[in-house]
Order: structure tokens, then sequence, then C-alpha cells
């Protein structure tokens, strides 16, 4: 897919994707026939980079064709660089500029309060992403109003652009500061399928917001790209492509190369 | 124009002449929020790493710590892409640049819908216009590579701030070497007597060429290069229209508040002509390849010529 679009962002979609291959798969209350139906799971990509593992997880789920894919950035695809909620179908925010989906993901936590609507909210962020000075005013919000139809998960995986998170803005500890700002915290192996399942789940008995700090590996499972910083924004050759879903092994992977020839 | 250079993006320029600056003045500091590679002030990083402050990704901060080096007497270079530097800190601006007229340098690259794939987050369309709102700001966008190492290298010297918009593309050379400063940002490429083309950043380029094809329709048309779009230079701006009689105005930039606005500002109230203005018409860009974006948005060099026509014809 982003080896078709020729731009994009590998490295933190894969870093992410046992997180979100669980939601939508598994966690995740939806019916991707009713993509606005009340009573769903809300989730929420606030590291908007990371529309690729978005997009796969939605089309996979029957949001829309599979075949759409490779026409990610392309001038009159409904993919866009950075999710769109009015152009493709299951896609809950619009986002890109980073910091800012945990705080609409409190508004729309409020909102199914007062509605009294059953779902729970699932925001993605990046640990770069938390550098924003919002990331902590949310957090602070969120806690205070003891939202308890909440879980943001941090994908931990150590690294932004400019290099490892701990030589450019250190943010750790992370679990302490979310404890702090009077989450529940849970730090897990974020490419563990077991764990993450199992605390995705066993957030929303939570009492009030829950925090779950994932450790992961940034370009997980291509070995060129794995904790490779150059990886973040950057899209692979048609032959690295190749290497790549040779190295993802998995019938979903091999299936897709079937399908759409990427 | 300097045909024979290869086209270079004018956030390279930026990079470069911020290294040079570096070298020249110990007080100039550069600071960034995790986009050093693209902005290009990570080659400042690479040379002066004791005097590169990178912010992480939180654009806010970042304002304010140069704001604070700026009090503390240094001359802060801060970068990051153009909707972030702009929208995400422009209380920080504001307040902490803005007012006090602090010698902060906002050197913001990926202006405009040339940002092409990532989409309409990433495409600032408004940034211009937030800066030009405020007072004390300098706002300047620089044609080519030559002329934004002149400006960055200008800019040392400035008293106050500075808005200095750069782009992601590969331009082509406008000025065969670079010149000594931005004068006084009005730069008259081409005389003409029929119309005049008001352009800055990656649309001088255009204009120019659309001036030549106009040219052929017995349409003589001026072109001129303003670099500086605050303050604007209302004499050179008013002399053009007063020759000419008509203009246009091209910019990668939202129609409202940009160039457009700036020149008709001053056709207002000095020499009221008609002034037809390219630019994206009060609406948010979209994912694509950065030509095909162009098209779709109506900035390309047939769109400049059409538009001269149909003014012309209609008068
Ligand atoms: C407000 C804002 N500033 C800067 C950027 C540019 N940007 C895109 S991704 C990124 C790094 C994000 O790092 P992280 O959150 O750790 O993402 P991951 O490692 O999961 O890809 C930056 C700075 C942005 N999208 N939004
Ligand atoms: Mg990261």
């Amino acid at each position: 897919m982003v080896t078709a679009a020729g731009s994009g962002h590998p490295g933190g979609s894969l870093s992410a994707a046992d997180i979100v291959a669980a939601l939508y798969f598994q966690v995740l209350q939806h019916n991707p026939a009713d993509p606005k139906w009340p009573g769903r799971d809300r989730f929420i990509l606030s590291k908007g980079h990371c529309a690729p593992v978005l997009y796969a997880a939605l089309a996979r789920s029957g949001y829309f064709p599979v075949k759409d894919l490779v026409n990610l950035r392309q001038i009159d695809c409904h993919l866009q660089g950075h999710p769109d909620m009015h152009k493709t179908p299951g896609v809950e925010i619009s986002s890109g500029s980073l910091g800012q989906g945990l705080s609409v993901s409190i508004g729309m936590a409020l909102a199914m309060r007062l509605d009294n609507l059953p779902g729970r909210i699932f925001t993605l962020m990046g640990d770069g992403e938390s550098q924003e000075g919002e990331v902590w005013e949310a957090a602070m919000a969120a806690s205070h109003y003891k939202l308890n139809n909440l879980t943001a998960i941090i994908d931990a995986n150590g690294l932004q652009i400019d290099g490892f998170t701990c030589d450019v803005m250190n943010i750790e500890p992370l679990p302490e500061k979310f404890a702090a700002f009077g989450w529940n915290t849970l730090v897990i192996d974020g490419n563990n399928m077991e764990q993450v399942v199992d605390a995705l789940e066993r957030s929303r008995t939570a009492a009030g917001p829950a925090a779950i700090i994932a450790r992961t590996v940034k370009g997980k499972g291509v070995s060129y790209m794995e904790n490779n910083a150059g990886w973040h924004g950057k899209a692979p050759k048609a032959g690295e492509a190749e290497q790549a879903l040779a190295e993802l092994t998995g019938e979903e992977i091999r299936e897709s190369r079937e399908k759409v020839g990427s | 124009m300097a045909a024979e250079l290869k086209p270079r993006a004018t956030r390279e320029a930026y990079g470069e002449a911020l290294l040079e600056l570096g070298a020249r003045h110990p007080e100039v500091v550069a600071l960034d929020a995790d986009l050093s590679g693209s902005t290009k002030s990570g080659n400042f990083a690479a040379a002066y790493p004791q005097r590169f402050f990178n912010a992480g990704v939180a654009e806010a901060n970042m304002m304010n710590m140069a704001a604070g080096l700026a009090i503390g007497g240094k001359i802060p270079y801060a970068s990051t892409f153009a909707v972030f530097a702009t929208g995400r800190a422009f209380d920080q601006v504001r307040q902490s640049i803005a007012q006090p007229r602090l010698p902060v340098r906002i050197c913001a690259s990926h202006g405009g819908l040339t940002v092409g794939e990532d989409g309409c987050t990433h495409q600032s369309i408004e940034d211009i216009g937030l800066m030009r709102m405020l007072p004390n700001m300098r706002v300047v966008v620089p044609a080519d590579f030559n002329q934004t190492y002149a400006a960055v290298i200008e800019s040392y010297n400035l008293p106050g701030p500075m808005y200095l918009r750069t782009g992601r593309p590969n331009v082509p050379f406008l000025y065969e070497q670079v010149p000594e400063g931005l004068g006084n940002g009005c730069d008259i490429l081409k005389e003409g007597s029929d119309i005049s083309i008001f352009a800055c950043g990656i649309m001088v380029a255009k204009a120019l060429e659309a001036a030549r094809r106009l040219e052929k329709r017995d349409i003589d048309a001026e072109v001129v290069n303003v670099s500086i779009i605050k303050p604007i230079d209302a004499d050179t701006v008013a002399g053009s229209l007063s020759k000419t009689g008509r203009a246009i105005t091209a910019e990668e930039h939202s129609i409202i508040g940009g160039l457009g606005d700036a020149v008709a500002e001053v056709a207002a109230e000095q020499c009221p002509v008609r002034i037809g203005r390219l630019g994206i018409k009060d609406t948010f860009g979209k994912s694509g390849h950065p030509d095909q974006l162009l098209e779709e948005f109506h900035l390309t060099v047939a769109d400049l010529v059409n538009l001269a026509q149909d003014m012309q014809k209609s008068e």
C-alpha cells in the first residue's frame, strides 16, 4: 500500500499493527455495515500519520473494498495521507496534527456518557506525540471527569522522526506520568498479541480512564525497518516491499499479495 | 533566469544559509520540533550541536524557548512545518515573539499545497495570513534557492521578528547568484504595460512563463516578485498598478489573507483597479501529487494565461 503510494509511514504503522489488529478483529464492538451504529466502540487514531495500519484494518473489516488500499494518497482516492472522517467510512475523527486525539476522545467520551451510550473509546497515540503539552492537558481532564469509558494506548516504540525519543526529548517514565495524572496504568509488550488483547479487555472495567503503555518495536516484523528512525516516513521500493512482505509471514499478508499485488 | 541551474528546494537554501550564519555568528542558535531533517535545520544541528535545541513534538514550547533565547541575547532560528509553526503555536508567537518584538526568526518549511501526498492536514494555506495579521511581524516568501539564501543571511540583522516560508519541492532558479538582499521585497522581473502579475514563492516562475506566453497573444504583462509580503512595498505595487491598470495575484495560499489581499489593500487605498486573485479558493487541500494538486486548484501557467486573457477581454 505504502509502496504503491510512493510515500507514507511504515514504521509506526508496523509497531502498532498488533494493537490495531487486536482492536478491530477481537476487542471492538463495531458494525462495518453500519459505521455510525450508536452502540459501537470507537477507535481514534491520534497519531494520524499511521493511517496505513488503520486503513488496512478498516478494509479487512469490510468498511470499504481492500482494492482501494493501493490507491492510498492518490489524488482522487478517499484514503488521504492522514485520516479524514468525511472521506473514509469507519474513520471516527480526522487527525494528522499530533497531540489532539486524546482531547477529542474526551469530548466524545463525555458525549457518550451524557447519552448513556455503552461504547468505549480506544485512542492510540505515539510516544513522540506525547511530547505535545496538549496530551497532558487531556490526561488531566480525563481523570478529572472520571471517564471510565476511555482507554489510551501509547505506542511506545522509542522512536520519532529525529531519532530516539530519549535523545530528542525524553518523555519517560511514561507509566509513572500517567499514574500521577490519575490514570489506571498498565505496561505491556505491545507486540505480544495475548498481552495486547488481555490489556485492552481488562481496561474496560477500570474505574476511571485507562492507559496502556505498549512497549513496541518500530517497524516490527521487517528486519531492515526495525528500530530504525529512517523508516518513519519513507516508502519501501518494490524490491524492499517484496522482502518486507516475505518476512511478515501470515495468512493475511499472503492473501493481500494475491489480491492487490502489492 | 538562470535556467541552466538544476532546480532546488528553498528549504535547502535555508539549511545551507543557516550553516553559514552559524559559522559567522556565535549567538545564532537554532530550534526544531522533531522535523530537522525536513526543515533542513539538521545541517546546523550536526555542525553546532551545542547551539541546537530540539523541542521534540512540541511547537508551542519551541516558540517560547526561542523567545527566551532571544531575551537572553541569542538570535534564534526556529523551524518546523508551516502549519505547525503558525497554527499550532499562534498564541505563543503572538504573545511572546510579536508583541515584545523579539528577534526570533520563524523559518517554516512545507508551505502550501506542494506538500502533496500528506494531504490537507499538512498543507499550509493560511500561514501567510496568520503571520501578516501580527503587528511587528515581517513576512517573507522567497521565490527560489538564491533568494532564500539571501533572505536568511540578511535576516541576521533584523531588529524584530520574521516569518520566512520555504517549500518542499524543487523550484527553478530565478536569480543567477545570491542577491545582496531582498531590497524592498518587490522585484520587477519583467516590465510590461497591459497587466501586472504579482506573485510569490513557486508562483513567480510560473508568472514569468505565463508572461512569455501572453506576449505571443499580444498581452504585455509585468511580473513582480513580491518576496516581502509584509511590510509590502506599496510604492512599487501602486506604481505598477497605475501603469497597467489591472492586476493578477498568484500565490500558493488561500486567496484570503495572503499576497492577494496585501496587493488589494494597496490598490483599494492608492490605485483602485481590477484584481484577479489566483490562490486556493477558501477551501482545504487534499492528498495527491503536487503537480496534480496545482492543476486541480488552478495554480498553473495556463490558469494565469487564461485569467489574464479573460480580464483583457472583459474590459
Ligand atoms: C503537531 C505536529 N507536529 C509535527 C508533526 C510531524 N510529525 C509527524 S509524525 C512525527 C513523529 C511522531 O512520533 P511518534 O508519535 O513517536 O510516532 P510513531 O513513532 O508511532 O510513528 C512528527 C513530528 C505532526 N504531524 N503534528
Ligand atoms: Mg514513536
